[in-house]
């Protein structure tokens, strides 16, 4: 397969930026969509130009690592899939494609196609926890969480914070995050007693760092890797709602 | 390091593993090691290097004890360390399902696993913090699998007869990572952890023979930074990614370990190396990483070659009588679930007889047709449906319908830094925790003990003997004054200057792929002195063309992917030639090290623990100097060493 | 290292966020949606009324003018006249100011969030409606002024002051008007059915369960006041009003 690259280029945060292009010769319908820019990349390097940055490492789909956009869509094309384990053959021989980093003031350009995504983690530092110091535990099986609400955690807390949610919305927001965060320890028995304060400290945080707000258009529950739903963010909104209206502990 | 005719050999190590009975050593060892006064911990700094499950659950716990942690990582955010890749379970011995599990059986299974060359106090310790583990994650929030009752759910895993496998869908280590992690971003909300990512350390810093420091990149400005502290703790996983393709994430790397090791922490059994039979088989040249399926999928399907030589007919087509189930045949007691050595070797074996599938017949069946038939494809969806989906994705083939296609990749590294039973390197002060030390899985480690042994280091074992250590010596000054720290940088800048003056006409991923191919095709799953001979001969060829025909653009001043490969791929070219040498002194076959002059009549391993039931720690002499090994001579009072046997 | 660090630090809440915009009402972004969602659901109320009471132009004019003088004299003679009406517009507009200020607010936050756009822009299963819903209720703000200016205030060349019936079929004779009123009430209806679902959401209400429901109900709500509004210029226009 050829194919023909528009890819954002940008030394450092301070760059101005633009779009380059590039062929992309001899590309297996077997090969990931990283493998393609590492063969890119090889070529580059040879040639004495500076690689193509782009983040990524465990490549099979979980680290959380990788992600750009593919003619305008988080992770490019496919359904629940990150771009590690995008595959060239759903791509076409002589496809034209523009790739860009994710997009948001929040989110800095730290080279090429590289963002700085550490509000993610400020926000989970804000409240994104249960506060359960090593040793402190009771034994496991004297909490019992009714499988349906494991479940219900355990879809939520599959996130794997790569950031396609704030780079597909409009509105840059990052409320499926947070509330992805929410909703695992907000369902969970042990995560009840804190549970008031951490959706009001994690919102505040993630209004603070410069994310925009929900419209409630879906984009980012389109592109998420792990299919986390819209339904996270009614969570959320309900659990905000509930700490500004009820007083008393965490129990909303 | 010249070819090896004769290894050179030092004193013997002393792991300081307790007496006494085996289930009082931990504790009693616990009350003798010495406490720092809460008061006094904030004077203290600890440099944390990587931030996986034994990096992050040692920050989130000694930042709680009140100590102040410095933690480094090379990824934007710690959460992406490569422990969120494991996929089936974590052990512990909670017998939840009274099917005769105990402390002391997880114990046993552990030692026979690792083909009895682990050290005993190690592993029970392990089995008996296994069961803490379990309370302190699911207090933290992590999903487990429940039961409808809301109890914990627990599987068999990895041909352990008992089912003490505790799982959360088939993201176990994501969940595992994403707890510490959190607990570790709530340390950094309050303040006593600091956390440093896309920072790579490349040098230790070593003052008055202590361990006091380290020597970063920030790999977004290209700063060369000194970070000091009262002790240096790495956590910085295996180096299986020297074979270039591995189950590994992209980014993991021997550069820590090894820059350790070359200021003078002995590197342990190099050559245990972990190659796991259930991985999607590689297609083409362009390959940059394998991916591992879960173990647990070997519950229920069945491995199998066609019995006729390159039998090239599609699965579907083969008759029942045409198919060797050659592990049900080889080992009926075990059948598919036998341990992953074994059911690696075993797939070698058939491919290497010509029976193998797929694209250069690298490859053999994993076939649900009958677990299909008898459990219904619901009831597989339910158990295994991200796993098919993964591999529908990567091989645009339909598992429901037609056989997987798996063969063994390199998986983990048993081997790794030797520490004794306090976690401490033979460089004072230098801890090395999880996958990074070669403490508990012996030759060959069991499925679903990773994730037990990360954390088991960084929750419960790091806190007190890391106290012990920093009480003894007392706080430090951290004022980077010290003798060695200007030395240490001014070393990182010259050898990255190095790298980028070369100019060569060869990128590092070209000589990281060359070196792979030697280490597998001679290192690999099968080895034998010939073909270590014949590495240990290319590899330092190798080393010296990547040193006069490198090419590496760009500046230091900058964020430069193709530098910070480079600089990588320098340090696995000289552990690679200390894992050949490791490989060939061993003339035994043991676990996931299988000598080819070392076999039974059957073609099975055969141990010798007459002439190597030792721990081989490597002194590092130079690079062009051999190491010199030091054992650390292996006793088995409780659990008789014995030759396994699945069959 | 910090001396003020204590051992048991756990216990201490976590660190404040970082400076929040200037807002014209204090509270999380989040807690303002939910504001600009519960004036919504005034406005919802006020226009479903308005399209009901619309349809007395099918019952001629007698009609249409004696449900318009109603409206005046509600309550009467506990309160004074147009008492209630006049309690009636001054809730509607806070609730209308409110609403767009909060959105104004939102949506300059929203800008200042992606500073730099991409190039290759791209829809993955955004309804138009929700895209729109910025434009497209500046558009009806504009609107209203235009209606209010044509038949409240009698900008309108055949004003008559009360005659609601005479003014409606007067102004609606004219193709323009009407055609304007009807891109309007489309306008309204694309705003409402993502509006509708909107409210059940950023109020928490909506559950996985009930969400096919809530669309369904908001596109039959969008679909019922855009309809009904739009049958009274269309009737004018084609004769069966006069």
């Amino acid at each position: 397969m050829n194919l023909t690259l528009d890819v954002w280029r940008q030394r450092h945060a301070g760059d101005q930026g633009r779009i380059v292009r590039y062929q992309a010769g001899g590309i297996s319908p077997d090969m990931s969509f990283l493998e393609m820019l590492d063969v890119v990349n090889e070529g580059l390097i040879l040639g004495g130009d500076e690689p193509i940055a782009f983040d990524h490492d465990c490549r099979e789909g979980i680290c959380g690592m990788c992600g750009f956009m593919i003619n305008g869509i988080a992770h490019g094309p496919e359904r629940a899939t990150t771009v590690c384990q995008l595959h060239m053959r759903h791509f076409r021989d002589g496809d034209s494609l523009t790739i860009e980093p994710w997009r948001a003031g929040a989110f800095p350009v730290v080279r090429d196609l590289i963002v700085d995504r550490s509000a993610f983690d400020r926000i989970i530092a804000a409240g994104g926890f249960i506060s359960a110091s090593t040793g402190s535990a009771p034994e496991a099986n004297n909490i019992a969480v009714p499988k349906q609400d494991a479940d219900s955690a355990m879809d939520a807390a599959a996130c794997i914070g790569c950031g396609a949610c704030v780079a597909a919305c409009p509105n840059a927001s990052a409320m499926l995050f947070t509330a992805a965060k929410v909703v695992h320890l907000g369902v969970l028995p042990q995560g009840q007693p804190e549970r008031k304060g951490r959706v009001k400290a994690m919102v505040e945080t993630m209004d603070g760092l410069g994310f925009g707000h929900c419209t409630n258009i879906g984009e980012c529950a389109a592109v998420c890797p792990k299919e986390i739903g819209m339904d996270t963010i009614a969570f959320l909104n309900r659990d905000l709602a509930r700490s500004a209206v009820l007083t008393g502990n965490g129990r909303a | 390091m010249s070819t090896l005719l004769e290894t050179k050999t030092g004193s013997d190590l002393d792991g300081k593993t307790p007496t006494g009975p085996i289930e009082e050593r931990w504790d009693r060892h616990r009350f003798e090691l010495k406490l720092v006064n809460p008061a006094n911990r904030r004077r203290y700094r600890v440099i944390m290097v990587g931030s996986g499950l034994a990096g992050a659950s040692a920050a989130a716990s000694l930042g709680e004890l009140g100590y102040h942690v410095d933690c480094f990582c090379y990824q934007d955010s710690p959460r992406r360390a490569h422990s969120i890749a494991a996929q089936g379970g974590i052990n512990a011995a909670k017998n939840y399902r009274n099917d005769g599990d105990s402390i002391y059986r997880l114990f046993y299974d552990t030692v026979k696993g690792g083909d009895f060359r682990a050290r005993e106090a190690n592993v029970y310790r392990l089995a008996q913090i296994s069961v803490e583990i379990i309370d302190q994650c699911v207090a933290q929030g992590v999903p487990f699998a429940r039961e409808y009752g809301g109890l914990l759910d627990t599987r068999s895993f990895g041909g352990a007869q008992v089912s003490r496998t505790f799982y959360a869908r088939g993201q176990t280590g994501q969940q595992l990572l994403l707890g510490a992690y959190q607990a570790m971003e709530r340390q950094i909300g309050l303040g006593t952890v600091a956390m440093y990512p896309r920072h790579e350390m490349l040098e230790l810093i070593v003052a008055d023979g202590r361990a006091r420091g380290i020597v970063t990149r920030d790999m977004v400005t290209g700063e060369i930074e000194a970070h000091m502290g009262d002790a240096v703790v790495l956590a910085t996983g295996g180096y299986g990614n020297v074979f270039y393709l591995s189950t590994n994430a992209k980014g993991c790397n021997t550069t820590a370990i090894w820059r350790a090791h070359r200021k003078g922490a002995f590197f342990a059994n190099p050559c245990f190396t972990q190659i796991h039979p259930t991985c999607i088989p590689v297609t083409g040249d362009h390959q940059s990483k394998l991916t591992l399926m879960s173990e647990s999928l070997r519950n229920d399907g069945r491995v199998w070659v066609p019995k006729k030589m390159g039998d090239s007919r599609p699965p579907e087509q083969i008759p029942e009588a045409e198919r060797d189930y050659f592990l049900e045949r080889k080992y009926p007691s075990f059948g598919n679930l036998v341990p992953r050595d074994v059911a690696s070797r075993a797939a070698k074996e058939a491919c290497d007889q010509g029976r193998g599938v797929g694209p250069g017949g690298r490859g053999v069946y994993l076939d649900f047709a009958e677990a299909i038939a008898r459990l219904g494809a619901g009831a597989i969806k339910e158990r295994y449906g991200n796993l098919f989906d993964m591999y529908e994705r990567i091989t645009a083939e339909n598992p429901y319908e037609a056989p997987m296609r798996i063969y063994p990749a390199v998986h983990y590294t048993m081997g790794g830094l030797w520490v004794d039973y306090d976690l401490m390197s033979t460089v004072p002060g230098l801890f090395v925790t999880g996958e990074a030390n070669f403490s508990d899985h012996g030759a060959n480690r069991l499925g679903a003990s990773a994730l037990m042994q990360g954390l088991a280091d960084g929750y419960f074992i790091l806190p007190y003997t890391l106290a012990d250590y920093l009480a003894q010596v007392g706080p430090q000054p951290t004022d980077g004054n010290l003798a060695g720290v200007t030395e240490a940088m001014a070393e990182v800048g010259a050898r990255v200057e190095r790298l980028l003056a070369i100019d060569g006409d060869r990128t590092a991923d070209s000589f990281h792929r060359e070196l792979g191919q030697i280490m597998w095709d001679h290192c690999g799953m099968a080895r034998n002195e010939a073909g270590l001979r014949k590495a240990l001969d290319r590899i330092p060829e190798l080393r010296d063309e990547f040193w006069r025909n490198l090419k590496v653009s760009g500046t230091n001043e900058e964020l430069n992917p193709a530098l910070e490969k480079a600089g990588r791929v320098a340090d696995f070219l000289e552990l690679a030639e200390l894992t050949c040498i490791d490989a060939l002194h061993r003339g035994e076959s043991s676990g996931g090290h299988f000598r080819e002059e070392s076999q039974t009549p059957e073609g099975e391993a055969r141990r010798d623990d007459e002439h190597f039931s030792y721990v081989a720690g490597w002194e590092f002499t130079g690079v062009l100097s051999e190491p010199v090994l030091h054992k650390e001579p292996l006793a088995f009072e409780y659990v008789h060493p014995s030759q396994r046997s699945y069959k | 290292m910090r001396e003020d660090r204590a051992v048991t630090a756990a216990t201490r809440s976590p660190p404040a966020s970082g400076p929040a915009a200037p807002v014209l009402l204090p509270g999380t972004s989040v807690a303002r949606k939910q504001l600009v969602a519960i004036t919504g659901v005034v406005g919802v109320l006020y226009v479903l009324v308005h399209m009901l009471g619309n349809l007395h132009a099918f019952q001629g004019p007698r009609q249409l003018n004696h449900y318009g003088e109603y409206l005046r004299t509600i309550g009467e003679p506990l309160l004074p006249r147009s008492m209630l009406l006049w309690i009636a517009r001054i809730v509607l507009l806070t609730a209308v100011t409110i609403h767009i200020g909060l959105t104004a607010q939102l949506a300059l936050r929203s800008r200042a969030a992606r500073p730099v756009r991409y190039v290759h822009p791209g829809v993955v299963q955004a309804s138009y409606a929700s895209r729109t819903m910025r434009w497209g209720g500046l558009a009806l703000l504009g609107f209203i002024v235009f209606h209010l200016m044509d038949l409240s205030w009698g900008v309108h060349p055949h004003f008559v002051r009360g005659d609601v019936y005479h003014n409606a079929v007067t102004g609606f004779r004219r193709w323009p008007v009407t055609a304007v009123y009807l891109a309007a009430m489309a306008a309204l209806g694309l705003h409402l059915y993502h509006g509708t679902w909107s409210v059940f959401q950023t109020l928490g209400v909506n559950r996985p369960r009930w969400d096919r429901a809530i669309h369904r109900g908001a596109l039959t709500l969008a679909l019922i006041v855009g309809l009904g509004f739009s049958t009274v210029p269309v009737a004018v226009l084609v004769h069966l009003v006069k």
